[in-house]
């Protein structure tokens, strides 16, 4: 009993484990071709996970497994934000995978079992458990991405996200295997102490870190390591395409802060000026790229490089204030992308996928209400107030700006202003154009309360931003006050 | 206070209330619905914006009707109002407008009636919140957030070229803005943790970070303003607004970045004003004379009195550059001025087009024979942009010359031009426009000016006399502020 009770931090993932397990055998016997049965029990377990992750709670900082495993207010929070993308994505995709016949009950279990990598991302504390949850989690999307068999694009965007994400994979192992042969650990305290206190071989350190920097660079798509990002988001089915591009950046933002914050935070000098280039040339490239394309996908995909690009900043200030407002920032990226690919799929139908641009004309003449979250959406990924988007940017560049670099900061606004040529281009095209089809569109209604509440959560925590902010700053500050 | 109301909260909220009710109505069925609304909203709007000046202090150059609450606490970020003698004229200005744009654009619009209401009154409470911020992050919140319903009223009911029109003007003003963001946070940075604005005034910045910090303000303001060389997104973005969009950008938006000068750029960065004011009354002086000479040669209505608007604001940006009483007060009065003036001559240019559908001066002549009521109003209107005396034009134009000839005989001379050439194209399109024989059948057909129009004119037409014959309500309520201003202007922050 006694040794029942200190798993109590990682029960959640139990139950999910357990959950996930029982909800591939129930699934042999629903018939029923929409898996309605199915479907209730995953978003069941999604609430019952958030449930205990909120019972469980503790204050502080709780290791797990010989110190393999940790429980703070940081993991917390972004696993419960993660338990809300996963099930907003299910919501949205419920009928656009229907009516394609992918709404499976393999769809919904590599979904959660994407979610326990994620989870176990976020509360690693050691390397081989960072990698466990990684492998987990890129394994099970590459599974979803290629899900529709029949599709050629969808095939050849698995081929591509699996070959290039097992290369990050290799690169990150070697890394991490070069640090362990420098600090002779793998667990991110030990390794941070034993590089404060001096390691022989620093020359072995900096090259690990260089490719461990590269796996995570691959993994969020900042450039130049990004050239999977647009082709999978474009190739995928856009319900694969939003479970790929919103909860695990999440998890990724917990993954750099891991390693790079507190375990290699004694390098921050070496890191800090690799971020530099990642988070520049992501910005350039992301928001120049995603000018020139026609399919919303695909510049939705450079749009996130760009975004990457903004958050790496947040992380290279390299203080609390900083890594506070990346997470903001991730948070909110998460939010605006959902709403975006949510919107995408709304308006797709059986045998028709509403992903140029020019589905979008003309839609303040069929739908003023989907237009106005549309544009609320765009806006706030454009970064203007009153939406959200404007306060994670005001975050980064107001904690950029106080670690001294100016300049960046400067870049970065010179390329939001890029950047906010082609969001604008998607409201002139919804307000200012006429619309190219005159098809009824028809919503199921639970995503269209759901598209309604996300957009409006995008201009309610723009006016009232300051509660978000507060959680991600303080769940950061406490988990590092007490890892140090 | 009246009656205990926060009246600025009231100016700012309840014109987005009411177009948030517009919105409300729905499709085009409910139009006269959406009008009566907008009516009610924009003159409700108008009339708690006149206590402020009743019950104004005009002894004092302090915030009055200041309102303060925590709004994001990690950042000390406050909801922070407040209006000196400067800023409550331009919260009065743009109420007053809002009722009339509605009015205007009562008929001509027929086509999303609700959309377009709502987005004017929803910017005009954006507009008073620019004004009334005494915070930072608030200022730029509103700042921004008035780009959004400007950017969908020229794109959706703005002329042929209007997409075009629209992007350029949200993207121009949105590059100045995010150097402005840079160079907010920069102060937050070293004031140890502020976004109050009234911190920065007091706040010793070392001159290169002065420089900067003014370089990046001035890109903010400068495309607002617009200064030269940045006013060419003016006449794209007024040749294709619609008569209201034109009237509120001209009246209320170019005022915004001026505005902007006088509450952020010269007393936060006072050494660096002084230092670069010769370059900022250079652009000034190049937009009054070379912007004239181009109004001169413009053969579309429109875009004359967009290029006169550009000429009549480097007249403002000169006279705060000068650093006189005669001059920081003779560049706010031709603001308020240019408001009412500018504004009537677009309102006069849209009753034109509405009924001919035309712009170019060549399609008209001899208007006055059909519409001689609109003629008499078009030509008092027309007299007052080329500052004749007894109207409101005149006021700010001698006030500020007379502060150039403190400051230096030339600056005044070239400023003085401006009496000729803004005479010139001004006349000289009122002369094509209205005079001489009826030029074809267009004009042949032509109906005077309805009720609704008369009404709409008249108002405009006895603020403009008024103001011209007895400015004093308009400038003694500023007099300690820019008192107070050109003393803080006057000393060294370093």
């Amino acid at each position: 009993m006694n040794y029942l009770s200190t798993l109590l931090p990682a029960s959640t993932e139990i139950f999910l484990l357990a959950m996930v397990c029982a909800i591939l055998i129930v699934d042999l016997f629903v018939a029923d071709p929409g898996k309605t049965l199915t479907y209730l029990l995953v978003q069941l377990t999604l609430l019952g996970c958030a449930l205990i992750t909120v019972a469980t709670h503790q204050q502080g900082v709780v290791y797990l497994f010989h110190k393999m495993f940790v429980d703070d207010l940081m993991s917390d929070v972004l696993k419960l934000l993660s338990y809300l993308a996963i099930s907003v994505m299910l919501v949205y995709s419920r009928s656009y995978l229907m009516v394609r016949g992918l709404f499976t009950g393999e769809f919904m279990v590599l979904a959660l079992f994407a979610l326990l990598g994620m989870m176990v991302m976020i509360s690693a504390s050691h390397f081989l458990t960072l990698y466990l949850g990684l492998e987990l989690l890129s394994l099970s999307l590459y599974a979803m991405v290629a899900l529709q068999r029949d599709s050629a694009t969808a095939t050849e965007a698995a081929m591509k996200y699996f070959i290039l994400g097992a290369l990050a994979s290799g690169l990150l192992l070697y890394g991490m295997s070069m640090l362990y042969g420098a600090t002779g650990s793998l667990e991110v305290a030990a390794v941070s102490d034993a590089i404060t206190h001096g390691v022989q071989n620093k020359q072995l350190l900096v090259f690990g870190l260089v490719f461990i920097v590269s796996g995570l660079a691959f993994k969020l798509g900042a450039v130049p390591f990004h050239m999977w990002v647009p082709d999978v988001y474009h190739g995928a089915p856009t319900a694969m395409t939003m479970l790929v591009g919103t909860a695990p950046k999440l998890a990724a933002f917990a993954f750099v802060m891991r390693i790079l914050v507190e375990g290699l935070q004694p390098l921050m000098a070496h890191w800090s000026g690799m971020l530099v280039i990642l988070a520049v040339l992501s910005m350039a490239v992301g928001n120049i790229s995603a000018i020139a394309q026609t399919n919303l996908k695909r510049m939705l995909a450079y749009s996130t490089i760009a975004h990457m690009g903004f958050l790496l900043l947040g992380v290279l200030s390299g203080d609390v204030e900083g890594y506070g407002s990346a997470m903001f920032y991730a948070v909110v990226y998460v939010l605006m992308s959902l709403g975006g690919f949510g919107m995408i799929m709304l308006l797709s139908r059986e045998g028709f996928e509403a992903d140029t641009l020019n589905d979008f004309k003309g839609l303040n003449q069929r739908s003023p209400w989907l237009a106005f979250i549309m544009l609320l959406l765009m806006f706030s990924m454009a970064g203007v107030p009153p939406t959200v988007g404007f306060y994670a940017k005001f975050a980064v560049l107001s904690a950029v700006v106080n670690a001294g670099h100016i300049p960046l900061a400067v870049a970065a606004v010179l390329f939001s202003l890029i950047g906010a040529f082609y969001y604008l281009r998607i409201v002139k095209l919804m307000y200012f154009d006429t619309p190219e089809s005159h098809v009824p569109i028809s919503i199921q209604p639970d995503s269209g309360l759901l598209i309604s509440a996300n957009g409006l959560a995008v201009l309610a925590l723009g006016i009232m931003p300051g509660t978000l902010m507060s959680v991600c700053a303080v769940s950061v500050r406490q988990s590092l006050l007490l890892v140090h | 206070m009246i009656f205990g109301l926060p009246l600025l909260s009231v100016a700012i909220w309840l014109p987005i209330v009411f177009g948030i009710l517009v919105l409300a109505t729905g499709g085009d069925r409910n139009a006269p619905m959406a009008r009566g609304i907008a009516l009610a909203g924009s003159i409700l709007g108008f009339l708690v914006t006149i206590p402020l000046y009743t019950g104004f202090d005009k002894m004092t150059s302090a915030m009055q009707f200041v309102e303060m609450r925590d709004w994001i606490v990690r950042y000390s970020i406050h909801y922070h109002l407040g209006v000196d003698g400067i800023s409550v004229l331009f919260v009065l200005l743009n109420s007053f407008f809002t009722p009339l744009v509605v009015i205007a654009g009562w008929k001509v619009i027929e086509k999303r009636v609700a959309q377009y209401m709502a987005a004017f009154l929803i910017m005009s409470g954006l507009v008073n919140g620019v004004f009334a911020s005494l915070d930072a992050v608030l200022f730029y919140v509103f700042w921004e957030a008035m780009l959004i319903p400007m950017f969908i009223i020229i794109g959706v009911w703005g002329g042929p070229n209007r997409v075009y029109a629209a992007v350029k003007f949200f993207l121009y003003t949105l590059l100045g803005s995010l150097l402005m963001l840079v160079a907010l946070l920069y102060l937050y940075n070293q004031s140890g943790g502020s976004f109050e604005i009234l911190d920065y005034h007091q706040m010793a910045i070392p001159m290169t970070a002065q420089i900067l910090v003014f370089i990046a303000f001035f890109t903010a303001f400068s495309v607002k303003v617009p200064m030269f060389p940045v006013h060419t997104w003016l006449p794209d973005a007024h040749v294709e607004a619609p008569t209201g969009g034109s009237v509120i950008l001209a009246a209320i938006m170019l005022k915004v970045g001026a505005y902007g000068f006088i509450r952020f750029s010269m007393p936060i960065a006072p050494d660096a004003s002084h230092k670069l004011a010769g370059v900022m009354i250079a652009l000034s002086l190049i937009a009054v004379v070379y912007i004239g000479l181009v109004a001169l040669t413009q053969t579309d209505m429109k875009k004359l009195i967009a290029y006169s608007s550009v000429s009549h604001m480097g007249f403002v940006t000169l006279g705060f550059f000068i650093f006189n009483a005669y001059g920081v007060e003779g560049a706010l009065l031709q603001m308020i001025s240019h408001g009412f003036v500018s504004g009537a001559l677009f309102l006069c240019i849209g009753v034109l087009y509405d009924r001919v559908h035309s712009r170019k001066i060549a399609d008209y002549g001899g208007v006055a024979n059909t519409m001689p009521v609109f003629a008499a109003f078009f030509m008092l209107f027309a007299m007052s942009n080329s500052g004749l005396p007894g109207t409101s034009g005149f006021v700010g134009e001698f006030m500020v010359i007379m502060g150039a000839v403190k400051a230096n005989f030339w600056y005044a001379f070239l400023a003085a031009t401006t009496l000729v050439f803004g005479a010139a194209y001004t006349l000289w399109m009122y002369k094509r426009v209205i005079f001489g024989a009826v030029a074809n059948h267009h004009v042949a057909e032509l109906k005077d000016i309805t009720a609704r129009e008369k009404l709409v004119f008249a108002i405009l037409a006895l603020t403009v006399l008024g103001m011209g014959l007895y400015p004093l309500p308009f400038s003694e309520i500023m007099h300690a502020s820019v008192n107070d201003l050109l003393v803080h202007v006057a000393r060294s922050k370093l």
